[in-house]
């Protein structure tokens, strides 16, 4: 019963926080909404019992990813909201209709699907040493690829900032 | 969980927020009067014995100042900024257990300790950046920008010299860690525990993580974000009052939590450094005799009193050794700070935590091997650099000279 007050709360803070992401004018104020989004997903990982997920969520996105964010975003320095006013009309109609049906497509599955019987998350299912030992076996191959991919990316940035030094 | 565990719990998080909140005034007065002491002052000696009642007087102070707003504030923001850097000082102190009673500490024992810890303390940056975004002035502003930048270098030098000490103890637990350090020195010296920071990987990771540490908390000699010379007050200029105060607090409680931290995990926690009992040996010789009673009283007391010393103990010297560097060094200039960051620290605690893997993996010739190639490398780098460093060149203007210092001769002839 807690658990589920819980998810209730979390999931409120959570649907509470995207919208402001997207409504809100002022991009700090997006990005910070973003940030408590992020921190109460991470809550959300731990009362499934993955507190690994959780922490890490918590270390990577609230507190290196947004930190950069908002680092960028101080550093734009964007000006009033109004200069960031979409100009071209079509764009929000089209906006409207593709989150509508998404939320709809969503709304079947959650409504509709009777037969989903909700389970309960097993204890050990997060623990580090679970994690580890499903990162390093049976999923070795896929995660050592995601690393690639990320190295991939670091040194492509590198390249980028490098070239328009030499220029 | 019944309504005894709730009972429990909350004791347990009485006592950290008691602990935290009662060793604050202290730890300013004690800053206070050794930073006198390192510039020949005298210090706070007026208000109470030896001064000790001047941070009541302080705070007194700024709960009576005036409290302004900046005009063009973001007010929400402006106003959540302190309580934000508030929270993560507090809350990191939760993982630490400050003694060998598993009721009393710590308040979570969860399975991610360190996890939790890095996760909280990368917390901390919000505060300090958005308290310097929305006091909409072009100082606070550099400062906030300034500690996510300093934020962002340190944080993975810290987590990687985490990463030896997680190596050596096998587990994420805070109680695993400070357990893992109850055993003789090496294996082989009896009486001595294990401190992490007498393994090579742990003296190397303790170094790193101290640099860390101090830059994490915004202290001297990286105080850029409040750089009072340069930026006025850094992010704060604009906060008066309590709001202030806040901050004051969360800063000095950053620098406990932290330093619990480092005694946690590189100076054995809440373990004395032998592993004897003198008092405990002496109540059980005198046991039936007429002394018996009191001296098995006196050994029950100090098993109580022995973790919460040598915690508080390890805790103050790290506290004094922040101080001491405030008084000493000169505060970096923002790029030393990033090259330090991210081509010192970085690479460093890289190396260290794969020679920790290779002697957990394949033993001590291979990670001695490790450590000579790494010697040799830094040998070999130094020699390198040498001469071919561009000679700086100070720009003068016509009439003035560099400073030349007077020979020796003069000066006794003076004398």
């Amino acid at each position: 019963m807690g658990e589920r007050i819980f998810f209730f709360l979390l999931a409120a803070i959570i649907i509470m926080a995207s919208i402001t992401v997207v409504a809100s004018k002022n991009p700090v104020r997006s990005a910070l909404a973003l940030v408590v989004n992020f921190f109460a997903l991470a809550m959300l990982y731990i009362t499934l019992h993955a507190h690994f997920l959780g922490a890490v969520q918590i270390i990577v996105y609230a507190g290196a990813i947004m930190v950069l964010f908002l680092f960028v975003i101080m550093l734009l320095n964007l000006g009033s909201p109004d200069a960031m006013q979409e100009t071209t009309e079509i764009k929000r109609p089209i906006a409207w209709v593709i989150g509508l049906s998404i939320l709809g497509l969503m709304m079947t599955q959650v409504f509709m699907v009777a037969s989903v019987v909700p389970t309960e998350a097993p204890e050990w299912i997060g623990t580090t040493e679970n994690v580890g030992n499903a990162l390093f076996s049976k999923w070795a191959f896929p995660f050592e690829i995601t690393s690639i991919l990320l190295l991939v990316a670091v040194i492509g940035s590198i390249l980028l900032a490098k070239r328009r030094q030499l220029n | 969980m019944t309504w005894a565990d709730a009972g429990w719990a909350f004791l347990r998080v009485v006592i950290v927020l008691a602990f935290l909140l009662g060793t604050l005034p202290f730890v300013i007065w004690g800053e206070r009067r050794v930073l006198a002491w390192f510039q020949d002052r005298i210090g706070p000696n007026r208000l109470g014995p030896f001064g000790l009642l001047q941070p009541i007087a302080d705070v007194v102070k700024l709960f009576f100042k005036e409290e302004f707003l900046p005009k063009a504030a973001d007010y929400r923001i402006w106003f959540i900024a302190p309580a934000l850097a508030l929270f993560p000082a507090v809350v990191a102190a939760a993982t630490i257990p400050w003694g060998p009673n598993r009721q009393l500490t710590p308040v979570a024992d969860i399975d991610v300790g360190i996890l939790y810890f890095l996760a909280m303390s990368s917390l901390a940056v919000y505060g300090v950046v958005l308290a310097g975004w929305s006091s909409n002035n072009k100082y606070s502003l550099l400062g906030g920008l300034r500690s996510s930048a300093q934020l962002i270098s340190y944080e993975l030098g810290m987590g990687l010299a985490l990463g030896a000490i997680i190596l050596s103890s096998g587990t994420l637990r805070m109680t695993g860690i400070v357990e893992a350090q109850d055993q003789p020195l090496w294996g082989i010296a009896p009486a001595i525990n294990h401190w992490f920071i007498f393994t090579p990987w742990g003296f190397i990771g303790a170094v790193i993580f101290w640099i860390c540490m101090v830059a994490e908390t915004n202290r001297a000699p990286f105080d850029l974000p409040e750089a009072e010379s340069e930026l006025i007050a850094g992010y704060h200029t604009e906060y008066s009052s309590m709001k202030f105060a806040v901050f004051f607090m969360s800063e000095y409680m950053a620098m406990v939590t932290i330093s619990a931290i480092l005694a946690t995990c590189f100076l054995g926690g809440y373990l004395p450094p032998l592993d004897i009992a003198p008092v405990a040996a002496l109540a059980e010789s005198t046991s039936g005799t007429a002394l018996g009673g009191i001296t098995s009283a006196l050994a029950t007391l100090t098993g109580w009193l022995s973790a919460p010393f040598w915690f508080i103990s390890k805790i103050v010297l790290s506290l004094f050794i922040f101080i001491w560097l405030r008084a000493t060094l000169p505060r970096l200039r923002y790029d030393q700070l990033m090259a330090l960051g991210w081509k010192a620290l970085f690479p460093l605690a890289l190396v260290n935590l794969m020679i920790a893997a290779v002697y957990f993996g394949f033993g001590w010739i291979p990670a001695l091997t490790g450590y000579g190639i790494l010697a040799l490398g830094y040998a070999l780098w130094v020699i390198n650099r040498r001469g071919k460093e561009p000679k700086r060149v100070v720009q003068m203007h016509s009439d003035a000279a560099p400073y030349q210092p007077q020979s020796h001769r003069e000066v006794e002839s003076v004398g």
